[in-house]
């Protein structure tokens, strides 16, 4: 018989004007991985910083029974001191520190002030094997990829004796490959007796590993599930309150003429000056069409979007860009977005938004012409074009003078897809448009993309998520390793399809 | 738990929008109007300490007169915080453009190349080229503004120096120069005489004695304050016409008549004296322009994006190098002016000539509620932000405050000022 490690009932937070939590109840076995879902803003973070003590005692109703005894956490440092150990979704890792250092940062063995650097390295290569991360202790935590750096946060929990271990979107910015990795190692701490909470966006790896999930909306609980009632299907009309039959809209495809073409595009890296990211690329996009670019991450996928956005990756670029099949210049972000180019960043909080500004203001940023005559902007204009945007994409705020940093991940997307719709581009390239999004939000991500569509725009996805590229897009192209290695239109491509063509590919590269 | 009262972010926003825009205006405006009120409290707290000095004609005068190359500095310093970066050679650049003039008006015989007007002409041309040259390294060289323009602080001050021939001072400066600083404008109206001065024995006027109102200027007031309220009005009416709401009504108007009550009571308190310095009228004018490039126009709200998140900003088309460069020009050209007016006060350039006032012209801007990291200030806020600096000068010179404590307390009000705001962040 197992025993309940943790247990918060009626847990309810309110914060000024917003009920966040109310009467939520989470139970967890010991040795059990236990996933909580639920869209973006419905509860789950603040849920873990309430059980973390980042929010203190007192400033919420409810208990918290550790281990069987009531806890009254006043920050950070008491639940830690008890065995619960969060990693945050945005690592909190210092670049140029040593892992080493990192992993016992706050916490070093010393004697008087004065560290053992022998026996933090020591302790450093134990925890690493523990994770299966064959790096050196030595090694610059900026050197190491953020795959890896995931794999450092959580040695550095174990460094800590947890009891407890939460991770909050662990896979959210990692590759197909690390993830697996990932959740590979949760079930084989779990093995180990340790006991963890999953917070995901990504129903099929909770579906993997979670014994079972608790489902969060609106700042309630909605369900436990039991491993044997878990499904994805299941989930989603838990968390979204409703069925949703179709994760991807329907749409009609109106294919026209070739309306952006790229022809023999190169692209050497910034700072290694000898190295080839992208290999002379020849892609095409039609009026009307969706077409997704598929590959692992690294595969330059981003690296030659940007490159084509006003030269804003990489050195020595070369190769041609037709606009209904004349060459266009597109050597700065002004000229590319004048000829119709725009490109929606796959890191909208560093590439994409003024995050201490408000909706208002970031939508018209990339037009301010329109909003302005002789260099003088008429602010009603400008109030009606956010207020009109925010309707068409529909962000959730209490209106357009809303900072965006206070927006959800899905609400920020959809500022950052509105400030592109309103230059009014030909050809709209989207980076990763639904990472670390929830269902809900994705779905009407989607939706404005199949509008676009069959407003007659031209499309580009860049993804790594394969049912997203086999759901929205028309066509498909595999890229791996800077250079297309195939392409295939939707309706014939599969994952094992991509797949195929990427592993294919790297034999060619080698 | 009732139900109702559960989170709802789906649905009836248009609902929730009234009273949280009545909300949100009072607590945006809250700074600024507080900041206001900082400074008439401090104000009316000097004006008690030094038993009704601070308010005479004369030393309203004064104040502006001496404070006024700070302001007129801290418009472009706004906005280089506002972008994201520093300026630390403003004094010295100030000095060298005062040393510049002083030469070229008095030392060097150029002939009508040492007329006063075409003097300041080619000494703003020759600030905007300084920043230009500290811009360039820092826009498209990324070298840090900190580094750049503290080498400028230290070549500026020496050029200054070594222009002077060494600690030694350059003037007189002939009064037609000297005008910018301490000269008022002409009464093109004529006086208003409302009690005639007492004549003595000799029969000459007691100077002091007596009410006579400078007309121009009383005119020029009057005719700014219906500008402003009629403006206000045009554009509340210009929302609810297109349907959406404005600041609540009460508001407005008490906004409305405080703003012009004070204005007409400085007005009055200038006509009773000389009229308006005309320094006072650059700054206004300098001022005025500033709020309307950073409030309506494109360039405004991108130096405010390129600080709020530099990459975002390039990342949708703007030329953050260009930008940059635009805002050390003109920064330049604010300092030149600065030193201008210093040198024209002075009546003769000296080697300390805007020594430090670097440190007074960032410490306005961050009273002033703008944010060190970039993206967010205010012009409005960096004006009142120099005048409580300079109302602070002054009344603690008035009340006899060792210079030593002077500097004390200025250091304690910026440091209480920053505090304040992120208090006010944190709450928020």
């Amino acid at each position: 018989m197992t025993s309940t490690i943790l247990e918060m009932r009626d847990i309810t937070k309110t914060f000024p004007g917003v009920k966040a939590l109310s009467n939520v109840n989470l139970s967890v076995e010991e040795g059990e991985i236990h996933a909580v879902v639920g869209e973006n803003g419905a509860g789950k973070s603040t849920l873990m910083k309430v059980l973390s003590g980042v929010y203190p005692a007192g400033t919420y109703d409810g208990q918290i029974i550790f281990q069987g005894q009531e806890c009254q956490f006043k920050g950070i440092h008491d639940s830690e001191h008890k065995g619960i150990v969060i990693i945050h979704q945005e690592l909190a890792l210092v670049p140029m520190l040593s892992i080493a250092e990192n992993i016992f940062l706050g916490n070093e063995h010393a004697k008087y002030g004065v560290i053992d650097w022998d026996a933090n390295e020591a302790r450093t290569s134990a925890l690493l094997k523990k994770v299966g991360l064959k790096e050196d202790p030595k090694t610059l935590i900026t050197n190491i990829g953020v795959g890896k750096q995931q794999l450092v946060e959580i040695a550095k929990a174990l460094s800590k004796e947890v009891k407890l271990l939460i991770l909050d979107e662990p896979t959210a910015s990692l590759s197909e490959k690390d993830s697996q990795a990932l959740l590979d190692l949760l079930l084989e701490f779990k093995r180990q007796g340790m006991t963890s909470i999953l917070i995901s966006h990504k129903l099929n790896e909770v579906n993997r590993v979670a014994d079972k999930v608790t489902v969060i909306r609106d700042g309630r609980t909605i369900e436990t599930l039991a491993k044997k009632d878990i499904s994805e299907d299941r989930i989603i009309t838990s968390m979204v309150g409703r069925s949703l039959d179709d994760r991807y809209p329907p749409r009609e495809p109106k294919i026209g003429e070739v309306v952006f073409e790229v022809k023999n595009w190169s692209v050497y890296h910034p700072i290694h000056a000898e190295r080839q990211v992208i290999k002379g690329i020849d892609i095409n996009v039609r009026k009307g069409e969706v077409v997704g670019i598929a590959g692992l991450m690294g595969a330059g996928r981003t690296e030659f979007a940007m490159s084509l956005f006003g030269r804003s990756y990489g050195r020595r670029i070369t190769g041609e860009v037709l606009l209904k099949g004349k060459p266009i210049d597109v050597s700065s972000v002004s000229k590319a977005v004048e000829h119709g180019i725009a490109y929606v960043t796959e890191d909208r909080k560093t590439y994409g938004l003024n995050l201490i500004d408000h909706i208002k203001h970031n939508i018209t940023l990339a037009n301010l012409g329109g909003v302005s005559r002789h260099s003088v902007i008429d602010d009603l204009r400008e109030l009606a074009v956010a207020n009109d945007y925010r309707k068409k994409t529909n962000i959730r705020a209490s209106s357009v003078y809303q900072m965006t940093g206070n927006l959800s991940g899905g609400n920020q997307q959809k500022v950052v897809l509105s400030k592109w719709l309103f230059a009014d581009p030909e050809l709209l390239i989207l980076d990763e448009p639904t990472r670390g999004i929830d269902v809900g939000a994705k779905y009407e991500i989607y939706t404005i993309i199949a509008r676009l569509a069959s407003e007659g725009k031209a499309i580009v996805v860049i993804s790594s998520e394969m049912p997203e590229l086999l759901g929205i897009t028309d066509r498909i192209y595999v890229m791996n390793e800077g250079r297309i290695v195939g392409e295939m239109p939707a309706a014939d491509a599969s994952q094992e399809k991509i797949m195929r063509a990427i592993v294919r590919g790297e034999g060619k590269a080698a | 738990m009732s139900t109702d009262s559960a989170p709802a972010p789906q649905g009836n926003i248009a609902e929730d929008q009234r009273p949280r825009i009545a909300v949100s205006a009072l607590t945006t405006n809250l700074r600024e109007y507080g900041l206001i009120i900082a400074l008439i409290v401090i104000m009316l707290f000097f004006q008690f300490t030094t038993s009704g000095t601070l308010f005479k004609p004369v030393n309203l005068s004064n104040l502006v007169q001496q404070n006024s190359f700070i302001i007129v500095m801290a418009l472009g310093m706004l906005l280089v915080i506002v972008s994201g970066y520093i300026d630390l050679s403003v004094g010295s650049v100030a000095g060298f453009i005062g040393a510049l003039a002083a030469n070229m008006m008095v030392i060097w015989q150029l002939g009508p190349l040492s007329n006063p007007l075409v003097v300041s002409i080619v000494c703003l041309v020759v600030g905007g080229l300084i920043g230009a040259a500290q811009g360039y390294w820092i826009a498209y060289h990324r070298i840090p503004s900190f580094i750049v323009t503290l080498a400028g602080m230290l070549i500026f001050r020496g050029i200054c120096q070594a222009l002077l021939g060494g600690g030694s001072s350059v003037g007189p400066l002939p009064d037609g120069f000297k005008a910018l600083s301490s000269g008022f404008i002409p009464d093109v109206i004529g006086p208003l005489t409302l009690i005639p001065p007492t004549v003595n024995a000799a029969g000459k006027t007691i100077v002091g004695s007596g009410l006579t109102l400078h007309m121009t200027t009383i005119v020029l007031g009057l005719i700014a304050v219906v500008a402003y309220a009629y403006f206000g009005v045009r554009t509340r009416r210009k929302r609810e016409r297109h349907g959406y709401e404005a600041e609540p009504f009460p508001l407005f108007v008490v906004k409305t008549l405080v703003a012009s009550a004070l204005a007409l009571f400085l007005v009055y308190e200038f006509a009773s004296y000389r009229g308006l310095p005309v320094v006072l009228l650059v700054m206004g004018v300098l001022i005025s322009l500033f709020v309307f490039v950073t409030k309506r126009m494109t360039i405004g709200r991108r130096i405010y994006a390129m600080g709020g998140n530099p990459k975002a900003a390039q990342l949708s088309g703007i030329n953050t190098e260009r930008l940059t460069l635009l805002v050390f020009i003109n920064m330049g050209v604010l300092s030149a002016l600065g030193g201008l007016i210093i040198a024209a006060r002075l009546g003769q350039a000296v080697p300390a000539a805007g020594l430090g006032s670097e440190l007074d012209v960032i410490a306005a801007v961050f009273i002033g509620g703008a944010s060190a990291m970039g993206g967010v200030g205010q012009v409005i806020g960096a004006v009142v932000g120099g005048f409580i600096m300079g109302v602070m000068n002054n009344g603690m010179s008035i009340m006899g405050v060792n210079v030593d404590w002077q500097q004390v307390v200025k250091g304690l009000v910026l440091l209480g000022a920053v505090i304040f705001d992120v208090y006010n962040k944190n709450k928020a």
